[in-house]
């Protein structure tokens, strides 16, 4: 019993240490959990790694939260996947409220107002650059160029939620046209960048 | 009644947050509006402070939103929110050892899914460009200087493969130099 609660700490402690690594972004983690986790602890092979960055970006949730989630439920079970879930979410949690309750306590100073004034343009800027980051590997064809620029038209009219319900709806749908449709030939080519596909990280913008 | 409302926004984002952070941001930005937390500038700040900081851009904006609307106690109800849907399909996926990845129907969810990602960030782009007067008629100082901000904060990302944290510091500094 004392050893499962050992265990759980440690987990706690070692993602609690890798939180603050996901600045970059969730993948930033990866070096710091093959450090910590396959060649300190060895409780995992780091082709067990990779297959559980993968597979986080299938569930929602930051690839971050969710890797952590996964490795800890490997090493530890439920407990293990909340031990390594709070272990890596607490240091951010404290840094940004530290840092907002820092801006809504100086927020009338004017000189900050005014860095704001330019910060707020450079976001704009910002969001930008993680669209054509998730372009990259979101938009491989005719038909998935065609989803995007319906999606954005449709996003001044409906509700977010509704356009990412239909994604998925014209995922499926036009998957299963095109292999209905397609040339035998297209379906083998398909299927090798399916495979491919699936040790690659889809997320363009990984954050 | 404003925690049970963080509580339902985040946990939707948290159920439907594909593809990373920055496709919630119109879902946050409705529900903001919706229930007039704060001002879209004010969130377009929250949303600063959470790309300045560590952790996903998305979980940091909830907790920043949560504790602006109602305290301590939002900002926990809001991170948890949105936490949970995580936490309850990786117990899932792990305990069944779904291979989710693999499966055919999975791949072409994924297939029209991601694009509509990157139409939800652009999305939120254009929608930030319009309430932060980058996109504007009245054509001002502000919105010049403004605009070669955004123009060369994107150069500077894509182009000189800055690190969003500086680009953001930068333009504060350009910022305090130019409008105080």
């Amino acid at each position: 019993m004392k050893e499962q609660w050992k265990k759980l700490f440690q987990l706690f402690w070692t993602f609690f240490k890798i939180g603050p690594a996901t600045f970059g972004g969730g993948f930033a983690m990866i070096p710091l959990i093959e450090r910590e986790i396959v060649e300190k602890k060895k409780w995992l092979k780091n082709e067990e790694v990779t297959d559980v960055f993968a597979l986080s970006q299938s569930v929602p949730g930051a690839v971050a939260i969710n890797s952590a989630a996964f490795i800890g439920h490997k090493i530890g079970g439920i407990g293990g996947a909340l031990a390594a879930m709070i272990g890596v979410s607490l240091p951010t949690f404290i840094i940004v409220l530290t840092l907002g309750i820092s801006y809504f306590y100086i927020h009338d100073n004017p000189k900050l107002e005014a860095a704001f004034v330019g910060i707020r343009a450079s976001i704009v800027a910002l969001i930008l650059y993680a669209a054509i980051k998730t372009a990259k590997t979101a938009i491989v064809d005719k038909t998935t160029f065609f989803i995007l620029l319906a999606g954005v038209g449709a996003l001044f009219f409906i509700h977010p939620v509704l356009a990412i319900i239909l994604g998925a709806l014209a995922g499926i749908i036009s998957s299963f046209l095109k292999r209905k449709w397609g040339p035998k030939n297209k379906i083998a080519k398909d299927k090798e960048k399916d495979q491919s596909n699936t040790h690659d990280y889809w997320w363009g913008a990984g954050i | 009644m404003v925690l049970w409302q963080l509580f339902k926004t985040f946990f939707l984002v948290g159920l439907v947050s594909f593809g990373g952070g920055y496709a919630m941001i119109p879902i946050i930005k409705t529900a903001v509006t919706q229930y007039g937390w704060m001002t879209a500038e004010r969130l377009t700040n929250m949303i600063a402070i959470a790309g300045m900081s560590p952790g996903p851009i998305a979980t940091n904006s909830a907790i920043l939103v949560g504790y602006s609307a109602a305290g301590f106690t939002g900002a926990i109800i809001s991170a948890v929110a949105m936490l949970l849907p995580s936490i309850i399909l990786v117990i899932i996926v792990a305990s069944f050892f779904i291979k989710l990845h693999h499966h055919p129907i999975v791949q072409s969810i994924f297939y029209g899914l991601k694009p509509i990602v990157t139409s939800l960030i652009i999305y939120a782009a254009i929608s930030f460009a319009l309430s932060n007067h980058l996109i504007t008629p009245n054509i001002s100082f502000r919105t010049i200087t403004s605009l070669l901000i955004f123009g060369f904060s994107l150069f500077a990302l894509v182009k000189l493969r800055w690190h969003p944290l500086h680009v953001i510091l930068f333009s504060g500094l350009v910022g305090v130099t130019l409008y105080s």
